[in-house]
């Protein structure tokens, strides 16, 4: 069977944002997500997983260095590191800053295009940064998809847009329809 | 499905870097090693990594910048506040037993670390019995940690981060400004030896009460994560403490069960075998 890792930027705007997206995916959806939220370096009490967990049916996890990616779980970078993809495992760095991010988008989605290729999912949600536009090139020319929120449906459309500007997008989706995407190509790609 | 050409050419990189200079990145974690590669390749604007092994191996100015970009050298002082308060909490009584504690810091890049952990010892009274280690595998850091000077512009996050560690009195009593730096006291840094060591390739150097490895073992893959945990159990003392960066953890390690926790969320350990 294919192994396929969805991975999911935002910023501003991004906690609904993906709390929806979460809230969305069946119980038994089949692939790992992982998820850079841009968010401050003090936000050390875990309250970003702890909080989308009760929106999701899914297991929700703060990654740690060299946690191994497993089907079904969501993971959430932790603030004040890069998360990236590593083969099969996450991997953390503490280098700068890149886009004013740490976390940063681009730096997640890049790891993952080499590590996943063609078997990667990008999704770029609201924000009013251009992180997560580099990402989605790199993405594109590793042949895997990229799905990006219909601005129309963002509480900030400036990351969609920059993404939509950046890379050729395979589909635009409103937020309250994302979920529901990955559940159908989840199932047509089993 | 990560493309093939390229691990290879990361592969003949560290490689001929550790066969001509003998400084070894073979087993570092490939997704971050990656980024850095690629940054110096464009800083020297080469295309590939291929180009990039060639100028190392025939300029050494460019291996000494290449050293510089393949380091994570960003550090500051009391980063993660509430791990300084937990060490406060549960490491300090235990020190206060020994009547003299040695700790290595080890991957301290430039010193912020190892200034914090003087201040916190000098507060709680064990400073004058405590001799700290503070070793990196990079030259450059350790002379700038000697000086012990450091942007004034980063004070203000500093002292805020003093301040929530629960430390005693003001960050500014421990430096002098002086233009756009801080000036940290001489007197911080006389139990503090500033030293060369490569966790790859020098062994164990002493017995401590303390080893601190704080974000620089994430850089490792699991096999020389591995082979470290076994040069810090062997440097630990019984009943030692171990203190790893917050995300990091002794799972699967040959040591996991080696060691109690002492706090989960902080990552702090304490040698049980
Ligand atoms: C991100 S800094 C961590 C600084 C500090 N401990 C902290 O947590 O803020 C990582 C440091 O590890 C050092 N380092 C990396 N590989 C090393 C090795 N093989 N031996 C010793 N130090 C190493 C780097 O030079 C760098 O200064």
């Amino acid at each position: 069977m294919e192994r396929v890792l969805v991975v999911v930027g935002a910023s501003l705007g991004g906690f609904d944002a993906i709390a929806t997206l979460l809230s969305t995916l069946s119980a038994g959806f089949p692939w790992p997500l992982a998820i850079v939220q841009h968010r401050s370096a003090e936000d050390v009490a875990d309250t970003l997983p702890v909080m989308l967990q009760r929106r999701c049916a899914l297991p929700v996890h703060e990654a740690e260095d060299k946690d191994p990616i497993v089907n079904g779980h969501v993971y959430v970078a932790p603030p004040d590191y890069h998360l990236l993809i590593d083969g099969g495992v996450f991997a953390l760095s503490t280098e700068a800053r890149v886009s004013l991010a740490r976390p940063s988008i681009d730096v997640l989605f890049d790891s993952a295009a080499a590590a996943f290729g063609s078997s990667l999912v990008a999704v770029v949600l609201t924000g009013a940064s251009s992180d997560g536009a580099f990402g989605a090139q790199r993405v594109k020319a590793a042949g895997g998809t990229l799905l990006v929120q219909d601005p129309a449906t963002a509480e900030s459309r400036v990351m969609p847009l920059a993404a939509i500007g950046a890379a050729a997008v395979d589909q635009i989706v409103p937020i309250g329809a994302m979920g529901e995407y990955l559940n159908r190509l989840a199932a047509t790609r089993r | 499905m990560s493309d093939a050409r390229e691990a290879l050419e990361i592969e003949l990189l560290t490689e001929g870097i550790f066969r001509h200079y003998g400084v070894d990145f073979r087993h570092y974690a490939f997704a971050s090693l990656r980024r850095r590669v690629w940054n110096s390749v464009h800083a020297e604007k080469l295309v590939t990594v291929t180009q990039l092994l060639d100028r190392v191996l025939h300029d050494t100015d460019a291996m000494e910048r290449l050293l510089l970009q393949l380091s994570v050298n960003v550090t500051s002082m009391f980063r993660d506040p509430s791990f300084y308060r937990a060490f406060r909490d549960k490491v300090v009584p235990l020190l206060r037993s020994y009547p003299f504690i040695r700790i290595w810091h080890a991957g301290c890049s430039t010193g912020e670390e190892v200034y914090s952990m003087a201040i916190l010892l000098e507060e709680e009274g064990l400073y004058e019995r405590s001799r700290l280690y503070a070793t990196d595998m990079n030259e450059a850091v350790l002379a700038q940690a000697r000086k012990g000077i450091f942007a004034m512009n980063v004070m203000p996050e500093y002292a805020k981060n003093y301040a929530l560690a629960g430390c005693k009195a003001q960050l500014s009593d421990y430096y002098l400004a002086r233009y756009d730096f801080a000036l940290f006291r001489q007197s911080l840094r006389r139990n503090v030896v500033f030293a060369h060591h490569n966790l790859v390739t020098d062994g164990s150097f002493n017995e401590f009460n303390v080893i601190l490895c704080r974000n620089v073992m994430i850089y490792f893959d699991r096999e020389l994560q591995g082979n470290v945990h076994r040069l810090f159990h062997a440097s630990l003392r019984r009943f030692g403490v171990l203190a790893l960066g917050r995300k990091e953890s002794l799972r699967g390690t040959a040591h996991e069960h080696d060691y109690a926790e002492l706090d989960a969320v902080e990552k702090i350990f304490r040698r049980s075998a």
